[in-house]
């Protein structure tokens, strides 16, 4: 069945993109990498550990995996934009997973700097996919802009809380013609189900699956949600309503009532 | 009189006059091989730059690479 994930032009095999962070071990994430099916991975840019230099992520994933660098960390334009090009130095990619942290708690983009270094970095030729919040308009001005995808939180990063704002995300699709994949705050599987059942192309997933008790079964979890939820969604549930609708037909029913 | 110096990746470095191309073959790291990106004073400086460009006391490097990240 051909129902692939498309952004920019570029064909994806599977609607999961999984972080490389947090795991216990490299083992167990190149493990859960595999059990994900995913094809993109997210890295990101930090200054070489000149004192004590270990294998490279990058050797680890190169050739397997689509590696999406993101600018994690980064609190302005200026920071952002620097941060995507030396990802784009360093790994020849102009992809980027763009993030303009607001507040360092709450982990929330600041927009008004997220939009502002989007559109420098599609002035760039870059591929912009950022991170942000779970707000229509912002998502809507982000696509005018020229982002490639947009990114909505379904909860703050790390918190596990699921899909918060469920009406917002299918606002978010409903308005948006580019990909929607919904980036940080899931738990489980089931909320990568919902956010799957709202409409979205796909689902970033990252502490969910490093920090579970066996990552390579939750990342196994995940991508079955993934394929549930969008079969789902592309099959069209019925619709809620209060009272009860008998599934067995009501006629032809014994009766003992009499006559 | 102090010496001059420079600073890469936060840490101080004895200035000496080098390319930077110099500076990252003496930091043991390998200038051929992909995976890493200099910065100089907050400007990237391009691969095909690095043999060029020759630093000047008090610049500011920073060279990364990918790790692990969401």
């Amino acid at each position: 069945m051909n129902d692939e994930l498309v952004i920019a032009g570029r064909r994806f095999r599977s609607r999961l993109f999984v972080g490389t962070a947090r795991y216990p071990n490299q083992q167990v994430m190149l493990k859960a990498l595999e059990a994900s099916g995913a094809e993109v991975v997210t890295v990101a840019i930090r200054r070489v550990n000149l004192q004590q230099r270990g294998e490279s992520i990058l050797d680890l994933l190169a050739g397997k995996y689509f590696i999406l660098p993101n600018t994690a960390g980064c609190y302005t334009v200026r920071e952002a934009v620097t941060t995507a090009r030396l990802a784009r130095e360093a790994l020849g990619i102009n992809w980027i997973k763009l993030e303009v942290i607001g507040d360092d708690e709450t982990l929330y983009p600041n927009i008004p700097q997220l939009i502002e270094a989007a559109k420098q970095l599609v002035d760039e030729g870059f591929i912009v996919l950022p991170y942000c919040n779970d707000d229509p308009v912002t998502c809507v001005t982000l696509e005018k802009v020229g982002c490639a995808a947009v990114m909505p939180l379904g909860a703050p990063i790390g918190s596990g809380m699921g899909i918060l704002n469920p009406y917002n995300i299918r606002l978010i699709r409903e308005k948006v013609t580019v990909p929607v994949i919904v980036d940080a705050g899931v738990g489980t599987a089931s909320d990568v189900a919902i956010a799957m059942e709202l409409g979205c192309d796909g689902v970033l997933v990252n502490t969910a699956i490093a920090q579970a008790r066996d990552p390579v079964r939750m990342a196994a979890a995940m991508r079955l949600a993934v394929e549930a939820g969008r079969q789902a969604y592309l099959a069209g549930r019925i619709p809620k309503r209060l009272y009860a609708q008998p599934s067995s037909p009501v006629e032809g029913r014994v009766w003992f009532g009499g006559p | 009189m102090q010496e001059p110096y420079i600073i890469v990746n936060g840490v101080k470095h004895k200035f000496r006059g080098e390319t930077l191309h110099d500076l990252i073959v003496a930091l043991g790291l390998d200038p051929n091989r992909q995976g890493i990106a200099v910065a100089v004073n907050g400007e990237v400086v391009s691969r095909s730059e690095w043999r060029e460009l020759r630093l000047k006391p008090n610049d500011v490097i920073d060279i990364v690479t990918a790790v692990a990240g969401g």
